[in-house]
């Protein structure tokens, strides 16, 4: 496999969140009993005609503004036309030649490296209605039967194209990750993948590592699973290297990714591909799109992921990692400057709120900002920590049990007796009960094996249950261990 | 009140004898239904009387609405069965549309039902508004009043037969590339095309939509003014439709002098008939005795403006009628075994032979490889045509033509030759495409078949085409009774339901 590098390319597809239909008044619900969200629009009744649900514009403009696009002035609805039972009217109103916005960038992590990926264009289109086959094959080959839901029909979508910059499965998967978290954090749509609100297709080929042409390229159609996409495309990039190993060309054609078995099948080729008869819709008039009312919109837009992360930086002094993990998310980002606002010191908090409370929240199926731990209760345990009032590592104890008894933590310090032991007096008699216990270790650390201090230091802690202050026990052991040495 | 003659009483006549006590809804109702009752048979207007309905609706009017009463109320009207009408079957003339009960009702005729009009029934039409002469009806072919061995023009043939045969006071009709304007000419009735989005297309069956508008024919220019006053306006349901910057005035005109009027010399080589060229010229000479100064230009792209109109017209149908595929109304061919079946045997057997034409036509000209040479070049010449009237309108305030380069043809003499069938609308298509507004009114006859006038104008210039055509019609005296000659039963080939 080496010599050959994969190049991917995706369109992501997101339904958005408004209150209608894009194109008429009827509501955008999910899980209501079937065909009750129609009208003479969405079902393409004679004589019905599209009107632009001017919600759906601002939202997909939101989109385009985060992702740096240009809005274009103008822009124009065409009609994509194809014979579906999904499809009322038989085509669906898209945009073509003339999209919403052009020329954005995405700035994605993977692991601790920052990747761009250029956006090709943003534009705005209608979902088609749902169809359920009867029948076992669950397709509409072969099904005794066919349905229509209509409810979905007519949904606004916003469609991202990106370049084909992205280097691996992984980085699409990524890549697809972070988007989705941008766009919910815009408040344009929920991007529930199992309501399929968000959906992709993957475009991809290979070519000589360092080459810059692309190689023909193959599409994944409509996956809602960041899992099965890593997969498919983890299998596809080997099949075309194959391909082109044997000195043969890879097929422009569609595939489908079967989960079961891992592998993609064709789904059509390229001589079956549509001719969608693209035209303007006579419909619809052109969107002007007023420049004061396109700032307003970029105004208003919260503060994005990549400014966040790059701020946590510098404000917090954070790694680019963790900068990254604790803000490219808008709940944890949340938490964890709450937190930070009552003065702790950021980077021990960086480490609790990534460490501890993210392992918490996950285990417990919790959204960070939620449960009984607040901020301020993770601040003051930090805050307790810093004081000397408990040890690092009793402290993961008080973590635990806070979370077990819903309480303080200083009421849990109190009520479990686990704050920091620093009295000499104390710790003394504990390091000369260590030495006595393990006459084997205290000989062979004389003898030269000074690693072994870290052994009586770990001995001691447990014999204090964590409580002891590891900087003093150290002090104190080398001294019980050299004095006896004279 | 036995003395109202439905061949000759207009709408403001009857409107005002409504409204002076002198006749009631339910006799001026009545007097079209017997109207029907005595000619329909030979006509074919309808493909739907709603006879029963209306009589009730009118005696309602009468005895319940006496305070409340809209600007139309009582006075019967026909409507063009392309225009959606809640729970009366629209079928566009189309099998594939036969059995379709609407679940709404176009913009443009509740604003009529809102004022209180009388619907008399659905008229008939060419399938899907496609056609000049209503023999592509699914139905039947509505015939001339003038002549019955002839056709009314189309596709708005059965309501501008309707009205020319006194059975209905006036109507609606839809026109795309001169299906109001050329029928009108055919029946000896007045007919109008609004500028483009002055009358919301919500509801009307599409057939072109960036060319298709609703507009009146009735048996006076004053009364193409009242209906159109209550049809126009900006629509929410609309995104083409617009408010017009003024109200439209109800024309008294009797001289037109100052009015500068063009005839461009590309419509008068277009193979007019002898007599109607007579008709035309005299009535130029009448415009001139007004008081307009009348003067011939050039409209360039006049040539190239229907091989324009038959690409864009059946691209936009390719894409509009898609919808009729069997799934959740309309016909649906029956025992298909899969998908791909119905929807080739559904609409194999619900459209007709030119409606497969256009779709085919149009589905051509949008195809990849295709699209540039063909809708994209034909785009371009819309934009020509435009400029050449935009340039025009410079000099002039109003341009003139024959309707229609012939009078009515007979039934079958050119179905079976579809390009001398689309030239009967070389004079009106180009309005269309730059979306004009135009109206036709009867200036005479020839060889006993009414000839029809044509006057466009700017954008919006409603107002003043109407003034000019009212002046006009005075000076001209057109009688609108038809002759009834000749004739026999209409026989339909397929029973339309109601």
């Amino acid at each position: 496999m080496t010599g050959w590098e994969p190049v991917i390319g995706l369109e992501v597809h997101t339904e958005l969140k408004t209150q209608t239909k894009m194109f008429c008044g009827c509501a955008v619900a999910y899980g209501d009993p079937p065909n009750t969200h129609t009208c003479p629009v969405c079902l393409a009744h004679p004589g019905a005609l599209p009107v632009v649900n001017q919600r759906a514009v601002e939202y997909a403009t939101r989109i385009a503004l985060a992702l740096g696009c240009t809005i274009r002035p103008r822009n124009v609805f065409h009609r994509k036309n194809y014979f579906y039972p999904d499809l009322p009217k038989a085509y669906q109103i898209s945009q073509y030649d003339e999209p919403l916005a052009v020329d954005g960038v995405f700035e994605y992590w993977v692991g601790e490296e920052r990747l761009t990926c250029r956006i090709n264009r943003v534009h705005m289109e209608e979902d088609a209605a749902k169809l359920v086959h009867a029948g076992e094959s669950g397709r509409i080959d072969g099904s005794d039967y066919s349905v229509v839901d209509f409810n979905r029909g007519g949904t606004p979508l916003v469609e991202i194209v990106t370049e084909p910059d992205i280097p691996s499965p992984e980085a699409a998967g990524e890549l697809l990750r972070q988007l989705r978290t941008l766009i919910i954090e815009l408040e344009v749509s929920d991007c529930v993948m199992e309501e399929g609100q968000v959906r992709w297709d993957a475009n991809i080929s290979v070519r000589p590592a360092g080459a810059d042409e692309l190689g023909t390229r193959t599409e994944l159609k409509n996956m809602n699973s960041f899992r099965f996409l890593q997969q498919a495309l983890e299998s596809e990039i080997p099949r075309q290297i194959a391909v082109l190993e044997a000195g043969e060309e890879v097929e422009q054609e569609t595939l489908h990714f079967d989960p079961e078995t891992g592998s993609t099948s064709p789904l059509r080729s390229k001589e079956e591909a549509h001719d969608y008869r693209y035209f303007p819709e006579p419909d619809l008039v052109p969107l002007e799109m007023d420049p004061v009312w396109v700032e307003e919109v970029a105004a208003a837009l919260p503060e994005l992921p990549a400014a966040r992360i790059a701020r946590f930086r510098e404000q917090y002094g954070l790694s680019r990692y963790d900068a990254f993990v604790l803000g490219h998310a808008r709940p944890l980002a949340v938490f964890y400057e709450e937190a930070a606002s009552s003065g702790v010191d950021p980077k021990p908090l960086a480490n609790w709120t990534m460490g501890a409370y993210l392992a918490h929240v996950k285990e417990a199926g919790l959204e960070p900002g939620e449960g009984f731990i607040t901020p301020a209760r993770l601040a003051a345990l930090v805050a307790m920590i810093a004081a000397g009032a408990v040890s690092g590592s009793a402290a993961k104890e008080v973590f635990a049990r806070m979370v077990e008894e819903k309480a303080e933590p200083a009421e849990i310090v109190e009520r479990h007796g686990l704050g920091q032991i620093s009295d000499d007096a104390v710790l003394e008699a504990t390091v000369a009960t260590v030495l006595e216990d393990n006459p084997d270790e205290v000989a062979a650390y004389r003898g030269g094996k000074t690693k072994l201090l870290g052994f009586f230091v770990g001995q001691v802690m447990k014999e204090t249950r964590g409580r002891a202050d590891a900087k003093r026990v150290g002090a104190l052991l080398r001294e019980a261990l050299g004095e006896d040495d004279t | 009140m036995s003395d109202l003659d439905p061949l000759r009483l207009t709408a403001l006549e009857a409107k005002r004898l409504l409204v002076e006590g002198e006749a009631s809804a339910a006799e001026l109702t009545s007097a079209y239904l017997r109207q029907i009752d005595a000619v329909e048979r030979r006509v074919g207007a309808y493909v739907q009387v709603c006879a029963d309905d209306a009589a009730r609706y009118a005696a309602r009017i009468d005895s319940e609405m006496t305070a409340s009463r809209g600007a139309l109320a009582g006075l019967p009207t026909a409507i063009k069965d392309n225009m959606l009408t809640l729970g009366v079957t629209s079928t566009a003339g189309s099998r594939i549309l036969r059995n379709y009960s609407p679940v709404y009702t176009a913009t443009a005729v509740r604003k009529l039902f809102d004022e209180h009009i009388v619907m008399l029934g659905k008229t008939n039409l060419d399938e899907f508004a496609m056609g000049s002469s209503t023999e592509n009806s699914a139905f039947h072919t509505t015939r001339n009043p003038w002549d019955l061995g002839t056709v009314p023009g189309g596709s708005s043939g059965g309501s501008a037969a309707a009205v020319a045969a006194g059975e209905a006071l006036w109507a609606l009709g839809s026109d795309t590339g001169g299906s109001i304007r050329q029928p009108a000419s055919l029946c000896g009735v007045v007919g109008m095309k609004p500028t483009y989005g002055a009358v919301s297309r919500y509801g009307l069956i599409a057939f072109a939509s960036s060319l298709d508008q609703i507009g009146p024919l009735t048996r006076s220019v004053g009364d193409a003014a009242l209906l159109l006053r209550h049809i126009v306006g900006g629509d929410s349901s609309d995104s083409t439709s617009v408010e017009l910057p003024s109200r439209i005035e109800l024309p008294s005109a009797e001289r037109l002098d100052g009015l500068r009027v063009g005839v461009p010399r590309e419509y008068l080589q277009a193979g007019i008939e002898e007599g109607v060229r007579r008709r035309f010229d005299e009535t130029i000479a009448l415009l001139e005795e007004l008081g307009a100064g009348v003067e011939e230009l050039s409209l360039p792209h006049t040539e190239y403006a229907l091989a324009a109109y038959y690409l864009i017209a059946p691209a936009e149908a390719s894409a509009n009628l898609a919808r009729f595929d069997g799934v959740r109304y309309g016909y649906r061919a029956p025992d298909c075994a899969d998908l791909g079946e119905m929807y080739e045997r559904t609409r194999g057997e619900g459209f007709g032979p030119e409606v497969k034409r256009r779709i085919l036509i149009g589905t051509y000209a949008l195809s990849s490889g295709y699209y540039d040479a063909y809708y994209g070049q034909a785009q371009r010449v819309r934009r020509l045509v435009k400029d050449d009237f935009d340039k025009s309108f410079a000099a002039v305030d109003l341009i003139v033509s024959p309707t229609s380069p012939t009078v009515a043809f007979g039934v079958g003499s050119r179905i079976d030759d579809p390009l001398a069938m689309y030239m009967s609308d070389v004079c009106t298509i180009p309005a269309n495409l730059a979306g004009l507004p135009a109206i036709s009114l009867p200036c005479g006859l020839s060889d006993g078949l009414p000839v029809g006038f044509q006057l466009i104008g700017p954008a919006f210039s409603e107002n003043a085409i109407l003034a000019a055509a009212h002046a006009l019609e005075r000076a001209i005296g057109f009688d609108p009774a038809p002759t009834f000659r000749g004739g026999e039963t209409v026989e339909a080939t397929t029973e339309a339901t109601s």
